[in-house]
């Protein structure tokens, strides 16, 4: 059911708008003198002022390593394959490629580049990684002079990534084989 | 001809111009950054020539004030394509923005800006019918919005043109009628013999209060000002009767709308608050010295600043009018006035006499 406001007719004095003049100058000053002088400004200057970002915040995706310094990836290719817009190319090493730096690990990518001017930032080849060697980290404002300076290469992918320690497979893998070597138990 | 005289008068036109642009650009600066504080912002403070990261304090100081961003725009505005239309009518779309920029930088020429700078009296032209010439060219500002409106040949200026031919046109009346007691008790239409008249009495505001809100709010809505801005209201009619103009021609427009608050302000200065008088230290009379004219001139620009920053404050206080409530209070509220606010007046001058 509509409701009827009840609305009062005017007063002669708030018909003269005289009022309505008086309290706009009032806000509108307290505005301004609290902007001007008491640094209440709203706005944030981005450049200088930066937000706090929140966990889980789905920046550019970055190479990690593990806590032992060692690279993470081995070149599975499956965020290559996940990746909606096709901003990752990985070159595996091949048969006669440069094998792993250390024992037991599996192989490892020759170059791995992301188009940073391709990704859309949805996180699929973290979710999808099995190595979690990829990670969508905070950074937001990529800047380049020129297309080819946003194709980050591993190199680049890895010093900006940082460390991300967690399970060491192919440790844990070689502690396994030294405990073959020592089987069965001797007494 | 008297050489000195031509001499002097362009020197004075030229130096009046210069000043009146400076003003202009910079009250655009200052309605922007009223604008922002009024809104909790901090306005333009990144535009900046590169040089100026080298002055120590002074340098971040103006930059955050934004002195430099009238500077860019203007060269902005000049180096933008000039785009016009397909369907436009083309003589009177390159007409429109000089017939609405010239009369408002015409109307200078009439208000004493100051008393005397040696033997030279601050004031370009000395007419002794310096409100009506005022009247006169105001309002052919009107022909160049309708032009523009006409000339677009498109919806929205059309419809922005047609508001304000109507607006401008009504509240004229309101405005000249308000004028009349001015002139009455002044008895003169010389600007420069209100002042003096103003200089030996006191400031006519205290004679005619009626007729200087009239008048103020008049000067609001043939100004094309909030809360009277319907011929250019952005969420109406996508920016009115300027929609179709770019570059210079559309910067043209902008002048014109600031030029115009600049001579009302200085009309309101002259006609009700004593122009470059002050009634104290001995500013009230015609200086004698050159330092006591240079002083009026402050005084009178000043004066011009405060109504300038009035005009722009109540531009981010009210909301729009709609179209019958301006038109009701053009005609229904403050014709009836001003012609009751003529007969009091006269009335009163007659029982005095």
């Amino acid at each position: 059911m509509a409701t009827t406001v009840n609305r009062r007719p005017l007063t002669f004095w708030e018909r003269l708008y005289l009022p309505a003049f008086v309290g706009g100058f009032k806000v509108t000053f307290r505005h301004a003198w609290n902007t001007l002088f008491r640094g209440k400004a709203v706005t944030m200057e981005y450049p200088e002022q930066k937000w706090t970002l929140p966990t889980g915040y789905r920046g550019a995706p970055y190479l990690v390593k593990d806590q032992d310094n060692n690279t993470k990836c081995v070149s599975c290719q499956l965020c290559e394959f996940v990746c909606p817009p096709k901003a990752i190319r990985i070159t595996p090493p091949g048969d006669s490629g440069q094998k792993a730096d250390r024992t037991n690990a599996e192989k490892m990518p020759q170059e791995f580049e992301i188009n940073m001017l391709r990704c859309i930032f949805c996180g699929f080849c973290q979710e999808v990684c099995p190595e979690e060697a990829i990670f969508l980290q905070q950074d937001y404002s990529l800047t380049a002079l020129s297309r080819g300076e946003l194709i980050y290469n591993k190199e680049k992918l890895l010093s900006l990534g940082g460390e991300v320690g967690g399970i060491q497979k192919w440790k844990h893998k070689l502690e396994e084989a030294k405990a073959q070597e020592n089987f069965p138990v001797k007494f | 001809m008297d050489w000195n005289f031509i001499i002097f008068s362009l020197v004075k036109i030229a130096v009046v111009f210069g000043v009146l642009l400076t003003v202009v650009a910079y009250s655009v600066l200052a309605e922007r950054k009223i604008a922002a504080w009024i809104q909790d912002r901090p306005g333009p403070n990144r535009c900046a020539p590169p040089f100026m990261k080298y002055l120590p304090i002074l340098g971040p100081f103006l930059t955050r004030l934004g002195v430099f961003q009238p500077l860019a725009d203007g060269v902005k505005a000049l180096l933008k394509e000039d785009f016009m239309p397909a369907g436009v009518r083309k003589f009177y779309f390159w007409l429109a923005p000089a017939i609405s920029m010239v009369p408002a930088l015409l109307v200078v020429a009439v208000i004493p800006f100051g008393s005397q700078l040696g033997s030279q009296k601050m004031v370009i032209a000395d007419l002794n019918v310096g409100i009506l010439y005022t009247f006169g060219i105001v309002s052919l500002g009107v022909y160049g919005i309708v032009l523009a409106g006409y000339a677009a040949n498109s919806k929205y200026p059309f419809l922005g043109g047609i508001r304000s031919s109507a607006q401008m046109i009504s509240y004229e009346i309101a405005m000249g009628m308000s004028v009349i007691p001015v002139l009455l008790i002044a008895g003169n239409l010389n600007l420069t013999g209100i002042v003096n008249w103003q200089s030996a009495h006191g400031w006519l505001v205290l004679y005619a209060p009626v007729s200087f809100v009239i008048f103020l709010v008049s000067a609001f809505a043939e100004t094309n000002r909030t809360p009277f801005d319907l011929a250019e209201a952005e969420q109406e009619l996508a920016g009115g009767y300027n929609v179709e103009y770019s570059s210079m021609k559309f910067a043209l427009f902008f002048m014109a709308e600031y030029s115009n608050m600049v001579a009302s302000s200085g009309m309101m200065v002259t006609l009700f608050f004593g122009g470059w008088t002050l009634p104290f230290g001995g500013l009230d009379q015609p200086a004698a010295t050159l330092l006591g004219g240079v002083l009026h001139i402050l005084v009178f620009l000043a004066k011009m600043l405060v109504f300038m920053v009035f005009f722009i404050w109540v531009r981010w206080m009210f909301p729009r009018f709609r179209y019958d409530q301006l038109m009701d209070l053009g005609w229904r509220r403050f014709l009836p006035l001003a012609l009751v606010n003529i007969l009091i007046t006269a009335l009163v001058l007659w029982l005095r006499s």
